[in-house]
């Protein structure tokens, strides 16, 4: 996992960051659900599922191919899925090595492929145009439980601060340990485990502290175990009507993709 | 082990749409379990402790060891929160996790985050505090029993978090059982001798240096059975359920008669895992399952017989006259 939610502005001032979060948040849900719900056999559905993923980053000015290319980060899990080519009963199309390709394998493991990629685009649009906060304000409204929510933010808050904690123990550790230019470091990768749950071990007492100096400060300020927040305001027609466009051409694609392309 | 921890995190696309409904099913009646239990355990420092500890998960993944090969292993974390907090409070540490990593870094899909929560959360902390705490029944008195019980658990917690993410896949018919099991099994019987080091390595470091930290998870612990029963159970329905679960039967026979099945299933286009394929390469696929199903039976065993030890123990000190 790489840490770069800093290079990731989710701020803007496009119709796309402007959509009322919540509902931001249930079209995204929707639209994973239709694109995986998407018959495989209905290929000329795929193209067009992409050009709405695609038009919607246009519209959010993220960048039609920067966000194909990031939406290929989930795809080494496909290694899961491989074995179907071969085990999904069907004509058989190729051999390799002794074993035969099946043209319904082929389908089933490349409609996953292309499936996943999308979802995991309409996933990423939905990070890059809507600042997290918000999320988790879209998410307690909901239904998901406050205190979860809390807990979440307070994740989302801390993270960053004990990630920066895990650096200065890292530091220390790169410090003193020596790293030659050819061949392997010392120690036996035991040891090496073994140092690295000596840091983590560290790192969860100054977490653990941390938490007690935080809670003793949020005493000081008078928490009395609720949290306190401004509501945000009725979800009204006007706010949401936007995010219905984009549900339209999904609902067109899929009702045109199991009347037509599902032969 | 970089790539195989991504094999734990279900991207969408891979479940389908009614077994990611019941993952979320699934999650929200532990979570809702777990948020009262923990407010009952912590009151008002719910929140704070464990949304700290929760970024302290987040950030002790980025602590990472060099294995071999250039690849590195890192901490799951899982079962290691579920030994110093509890299980309840891990699985809300845990889920809350889950969801930053596949809102935030898609590191796993949204619609997968119920199942993913549950593997990686739920079934590794309620498993690994399982066997953390029967290790500690039976080795009662002796010293060594928690770091022994935590390897135990972490080990067991990772594989069958394992189990249940081929499980998942299967049902969804996005990978066939019969090489996504062994395959997950193998890979992450290795991961898990990483995270069993990882967490021994880190109950040690705490129990010396903050010793009262650790007094109150082995006290909770101690009066465990119940753990001990969900664990096991959670464990075995799984092994069970694994072979019985194939939704595509052709495709055993056919890898049966194909001998060079898995070499060719390695080869690129996605030639990532040079080194962890090896694992399970070398060992039969049938044999890992058995070794799973062996592995389940002993634990099982083990338990019932302390059960029962325990319960005649019981039974012989009240019947005694004083």
């Amino acid at each position: 996992m790489q840490f770069n939610v800093k290079d990731r502005p989710s701020m803007g001032d496009t119709p796309l960051h402007a959509l009322d979060p919540r509902m931001k948040l249930v079209v995204a849900v929707l639209l994973i659900v239709g694109i995986v719900l998407t018959p495989e056999r209905a290929l000329p559905a795929y193209p067009l599922l992409w050009a709405l993923v695609a038009s919607l980053a246009v519209i959010g000015r993220v960048g039609v191919w920067r966000l194909a290319r990031l939406g290929t980060v989930a795809l080494p899990f496909a290694l899961a899925g491989l074995t179907l080519l071969f085990t999904t009963p069907g004509q058989p199309l190729a051999t390799v090595g002794g074993l035969t390709i099946s043209d319904a394998g082929l389908l089933r493991f490349v409609s996953i492929l292309i499936k996943s990629w999308l979802a995991t685009q309409v996933s990423i649009l939905l990070s890059l145009t809507t600042p997290f906060t918000d999320l988790l304000g879209a998410l307690e409204s909901l239904g998901i439980p406050q205190t979860l929510v809390l807990i979440t933010s307070f994740l989302y808050r801390y993270v960053f601060t004990l990630n920066d904690e895990a650096d200065r123990l890292r530091q220390a550790r790169a410090s003193r340990s020596a790293a030659p230019t050819y061949g392997r470091g010392g120690g036996r990768w035991w040891w090496r485990a073994q140092v690295a749950g000596g840091m983590i071990g560290n790192l969860f007492l100054r977490s653990t502290e941390r938490s007690e100096r935080v809670y003793a400060a949020m005493l000081a300020r008078g928490f009395s175990g609720q949290m306190r927040a401004i509501a945000p305001p009725p979800l009204t027609w006007r706010a949401a009507l936007p995010g219905l466009l984009p549900l339209l051409g999904l609902i067109v694609i899929e009702v045109l993709a199991r009347l037509w392309w599902n032969g | 082990m970089f790539i195989p921890v991504l094999a734990m995190h279900i991207p969408d696309g891979f479940l389908s749409i009614p077994v990611s409904a019941l993952g979320w099913l699934l999650l929200i009646g532990i979570v809702a379990i777990a948020l009262r239990q923990t407010r009952q355990q912590l009151g008002d420092r719910q929140i704070p402790l464990m949304g700290i500890l929760a970024a302290f998960v987040f950030a002790a993944q980025m602590i990472n060891f060099p294995v071999a090969g250039g690849t590195s292993g890192h901490l799951l974390g899982g079962t290691l929160v579920a030994i110093l907090l509890g299980p309840w409070a891990a699985v809300l540490v845990m889920t809350s996790v889950i969801a930053v990593q596949g809102m935030l870094f898609q590191d796993g899909g949204l619609l997968a985050i119920g199942f993913n929560a549950t593997n990686m959360g739920v079934i590794a902390a309620f498993v690994g505090y399982a066997a953390y705490a029967l290790v500690g029944r039976v080795m009662r008195g002796r010293p060594g029993r928690h770091l022994i019980g935590a390897a135990v658990g972490a080990w067991l917690g990772v594989e069958v978090a394992a189990l249940a993410t081929a499980l998942e896949l299967a049902f969804s018919n996005t990978a066939s059982l019969d090489i996504a099991l062994p395959a997950m099994a193998g890979v992450h019987a290795l991961i898990g001798i990483g995270e069993a080091l990882i967490t021994v390595a880190a109950l040690a470091f705490i129990q010396q240096t903050r010793p009262d930290l650790i007094r109150g998870s082995e006290a909770s612990a101690s009066r465990g059975s119940g753990w001990i029963a969900v664990g096991l159970l959670i464990a075995l329905a799984i092994t069970l359920v694994s072979p019985l679960a194939d939704p595509n039967p052709d495709g055993l026979e056919r890898v049966a008669e194909d001998q060079g099945f898995i070499e060719t299933a390695q080869q690129p286009p996605y030639e990532i895992l040079p080194d962890y394929t090896v694992p399970f390469i070398e060992s039969e696929a049938a044999s890992t399952i058995l070794a799973g199903v062996i592995g389940v039976i002993f634990v099982v065993g083990v338990s019932y017989a302390t059960a029962r030890l325990s319960k005649k123990r019981r039974g012989a000190s009240g019947s005694q006259p004083i």
